[in-house]
Order: C-alpha cells, then sequence, then structure tokens
C-alpha cells in the first residue's frame, strides 16, 4: 500500500504536491489506496477535508499510521482505519521525509527480500515493467504485482500464494494459489507450464482444485474468463 | 574461513539431528576440524545421539551468557578426531538466543574450525530461525511424504529470505536436499513420493537419500552416529552424501528394491 509523508497536511497544500507528484504518472496512482504517515504532524488535521480531496483527485484515502492519541481519535470519528507503521521501508521513508514534503512510496506485500520493489519514481511511459521472480516462490510466500503483470520464471509451491493485477505467467508447476486481475479486471489471464494449483482466480471468480482435477492437471494451460465464468484451455 | 552449514527441515522428527551427527562426524573423519552446535534448546537430543550425555558440563547459553567459555563448553568426541559438540542447554527455552550472541559464538567457533554444523530445531520459530541466519549451506532433511516437502518447502522459502545471506544481499544459501527414511518397496508400491517426485516439487540439488534402516534406530539407541556403522546401508549412505557434500560425484545407492535370491524367496527374508 502506497504510504504518503507529509509535514503539512492542510488541504491546499496537499492539493497542489499531490497534483504535481500525480501529473507525473497518472495511471499508477489511479485509485490507489493510500495511507496517510503523520509521524510528523503534530497537529489534528482535517481528515474530512483531505477525504473530499483524495476523492476529487481520484485516490482513496484508507487510514492513518504513526498517529498519537488525539490524532487517532480525529481518525476514527472520520472513518479511517489506524494502521501500524510498516516496517519494511521505515528506514528508507524517514529519512526522505524531511527532504521533500511530500513522497509516495509501496510497499510489498511479499517477505521474499530478493523481490524488488516497485519504483515509485515511474517515468510518464505507457507501460508498466512486470515484476519478474526468477526463483521458484516456496510454500508461505507471497508475492503482489501491484498494477502490471507477474512472471515467474520457477514454480509457485503448494502454500505459496501469487498475486496480480494484470497478467500471471508462471514457466514451472503451479501447485499454490495464483490470483491475476486482482483489482478486478475480468481480461486478465493466468499461463502457467504445469497446472496443480489450489486454487485459480481471476478478477474474484476463483476454482479450487476440485474443479481443476478433469482436465488439464498437470498439464500446460491458461485459465481466463469468459461470459462470466472461468475457462481453461490449451497453453499452444 | 569456516563453512556454516545448517541441518533444518521445517517438520519435526524426519532425522535432523541423526543426520546433524552423521554429517558431522563423516566430516571429521574426512579430516575436517568439524562442530555441531544443538540449537535445540530445552529439548537437547544431539549429546544423547552422539553418546556424549555424561559429559555435558555448560551449555551454549552458558557460552552466550559469558557463563563459561567455548573451551570449558566443548566436548571432544572420543571416537572420531577433529570432533566436537556444543550442546543445547535442557532448562532454557528458545528466547535464550540472541542473534548477536549467536554471532559471537559462531565468529569465536570459526576461528578453529573448517565445518559447523547448526542442528535446527523443527517449526519455523526464532529457535530455526537463528539456526539457519548465519548458513553457508544448508542441508533440509525430507522424508518422501507430502507433509514433509511442503514444510521443507517453506523452509527453502525461509532460506532465501530470512538468512544473513539474504538480507545482505550476498549469494544466497547452497541449498543441498537429503531424502532420509527412504523406503524403494514401499515407493515401488506406491505408498511412498518417489526421489524423483521430491527433486520435481522442492527443485533443488540431491545430496543424499538414506534408506530406511534399523540401523539408525540401533545407532540412536547406543549413542554412536550411524555414519560409524559402515556395514550399514544408512551409514554407507551417509558416507556417500559427505562425499557429495565435499564436491565428489558418487553414484546414488538404495534406491531401487534389492531383488531378492531364490533361497530367500522360498524360506523368507
Amino acid at each position: 500500500m502506497s504510504v504518503l509523508h507529509c509535514a503539512d497536511l492542510s488541504a491546499a497544500t496537499l492539493q497542489q504536491l499531490l497534483s504535481a507528484k500525480l501529473a507525473q504518472a497518472p495511471a499508477f496512482f489511479l485509485q490507489a489506496p493510500i495511507v496517510l504517515n503523520l509521524s510528523n504532524v503534530n497537529q489534528i488535521p482535517d481528515f474530512t477535508a483531505l477525504k473530499n480531496l483524495f476523492v476529487e483527485l481520484k485516490l482513496v484515502l484508507v487510514g492513518v499510521t504513526a498517529a498519537n492519541p488525539e490524532q487517532k481519535t480525529a481518525a476514527h470519528a472520520a472513518g479511517l482505519a489506524v494502521l501500524q507503521a510498516g516496517k519494511a521501508n521505515g528506514k528508507s521513508q524517514t529519512s526522505a521525509a524531511p527532504l521533500q514534503p511530500a513522497t509516495l512510496s509501496t510497499t510489498d506485500v511479499t517477505d521474499n527480500a530478493k523481490v524488488s520493489n516497485t519504483s515509485t519514481t515511474v517515468p510518464a511511459s505507457v507501460t508498466m515493467d512486470s515484476k519478474v521472480v526468477e526463483q521458484t516462490v516456496r510454500s508461505g510466500q507471497q508475492i503482489y504485482a501491484k498494477g502490471t503483470d507477474l512472471i515467474v520464471k520457477g514454480a509457485v509451491g503448494a502454500g505459496a500464494e501469487v498475486i496480480a493485477d494484470g497478467n500471471i505467467h508462471i514457466y514451472g508447476s503451479l501447485r499454490g494459489k495464483a490470483i491475476a486481475g486482482a483489482n478486478g479486471d475480468t481480461s486478465k489471464r493466468i499461463y502457467c507450464y504445469n497446472l496443480q494449483a489450489e486454487l485459480v482466480s481471476i478478477a474474484g471468480n476463483y476454482w479450487l482444485s476440485d474443479s481443476l482435477q478433469d482436465k488439464f492437471w498437470g498439464k500446460s494451460a491458461c485459465i481466463k474468463m469468459q461470459d462470466d465464468s472461468l475457462v481453461i484451455t490449451e497453453l499452444v | 574461513m569456516a563453512k556454516i552449514i545448517v541441518v533444518t527441515s521445517g517438520k519435526g522428527g524426519v532425522g535432523k539431528t541423526t543426520s546433524s551427527a552423521a554429517i558431522g562426524t563423516g566430516l571429521a573423519l574426512a579430516g575436517h576440524k568439524t562442530v555441531i552446535v544443538d540449537f535445540d534448546i530445552g529439548l537437547r537430543n544431539l549429546d544423547l545421539i552422539m553418546g556424549c550425555e555424561r559429559r555435558v558440563v555448560y551449555d551454549f547459553v552458558n557460552v552466550i551468557n559469558g557463563e563459561a567459555n567455548l573451551k570449558q563448553t566443548l566436548i571432544k568426541d572420543k571416537r572420531t578426531d577433529n570432533l566436537f559438540i556444543l550442546p543445547a542447554s535442557q532448562t532454557r527455552d528458545k528466547d535464550a538466543l540472541t542473534r548477536d550472541g549467536v554471532e559471537k559464538v559462531l565468529n569465536e567457533l570459526a576461528k578453529d574450525f573448517d565445518f559447523i554444523i547448526c542442528d535446527s530445531p523443527a517449526g519455523i520459530e526464532s529457535g530455526a530461525m537463528m539456526a539457519l541466519y548465519f548458513a553457508d549451506e544448508a542441508v533440509v532433511v525430507t522424508n518422501p511424504e507430502v507433509s514433509s516437502v511442503r514444510d521443507s518447502d517453506r523452509i527453502l522459502g525461509m532460506l532465501s529470505s530470512k538468512s544473513r545471506r539474504a538480507e545482505q544481499g550476498l549469494e544466497g544459501i547452497k541449498e543441498h536436499l537429503l531424502l532420509t527414511r527412504y523406503n524403494p518397496e514401499r515407493v515401488e508400491k506406491g505408498e511412498m513420493l518417489s526421489v524423483e517426485d521430491v527433486k520435481e516439487i522442492l527443485a533443488i540439488e540431491l545430496v543424499g537419500v538414506i534408506p530406511e534402516s534399523q540401523a539408525v534406530l540401533n545407532a540412536s539407541n547406543s549413542g554412536q552416529p550411524v555414519i560409524l556403522d559402515k556395514e550399514s546401508d544408512a551409514g554407507q549412505a551417509y558416507l556417500d552424501t559427505i562425499k557429495r557434500l565435499l564436491g565428489e560425484q558418487v553414484p546414488f545407492r538404495f534406491l531401487n528394491v534389492e531383488k531378492k535370491g531364490f533361497i530367500k524367496r522360498i524360506f523368507g527374508g
């Protein structure tokens, strides 16, 4: 989830800063869930005004983090979630905060240290880089490709989860869960070299392994949505 | 430069301590100065398998807390030269290990030893994480059955994300698959996963296949690492494993059902 660090949380200042940031990559943060980090803020911001501002900017303000007790109460009153400060990017965020008035950073939902984070300084290009995982995704690991395709060069183990807002390509056996089109895009697909999945899902429509046994089990396959239901087809 | 090898599995009861004892002894037999460190604080077993339970005075936690030095604590194996054991504490729990403390002890051991074998506790909690954190190589002990394989997969994920090498962006831990309690007869009947099945799922290099063997239980009961029982199939399989760990190419044995001879077939056996 993207976290916003800003010392001055008046609606006017934020409007200016965020508009400039969004202009660089309009599609990247479209309807992105945003969390406000209040570690550098002492006063209680006007959360209702901020919420309206975020709606205007086509962002979704979901909650606050690093809030003091007064701020927490105000956030609750405004219907916002109070979240624990994330540890993953903590260091870089705090060091970046004083230099720039507003920084946006994304934290990936993954415990795989080798998987690189989505870059925030996206040039205004048309395509987004796919997220590429070079090794096998092991049981218990979770990989999320936010706003893009996910390519796994190894297998996805039983009990592992691979999630992408875009398509998912797995050049190995899929034994865990694969969730494509996670933000609701029914045109996305899952491609895998060897289908033995616990679950496949596209835009919330899912099949468990029970429903996958008949056809293509242990074979290469493509899973897509057709007329509101999932279909499996040959890969070639 | 000492090499730190963690023997781990996720699942309990698959043969981590048996394998740690055998690998440590095997490396020492091959002339490398080796220490086996028992990370299973509170459930100390390695001393029993190594047959040195009566000689435990101080333990790993004592060393970390500065209550004893390494020289006082290390137990020299009586059968094998070059082999030492650092026993776990039986009266404490896993929280007694701190990362700084473990690092200090391992650094000190690294000055004197060629190999440091870390016998990991089961699970994926702090004790197991502590055992694998500083490892250069990992021997993942797996039984040929689905739950053990899945737990091994989980541990492999931890090795590639939660270890020192992963956190510091160094070259990853070298992972070896050690298949234990392998029973070719049951594999042939389809009751057990085959070597190929497990290799396919875990996708790491196979370092050894230890057959299910009465010799292992006998060895544990007598406090003598099974690798010293050179007549036994399990002992020989561990000897092969050591050679592979040290980089030799050795063909795998004990993978197929032994054909019974004519006489055996008549009289049973």
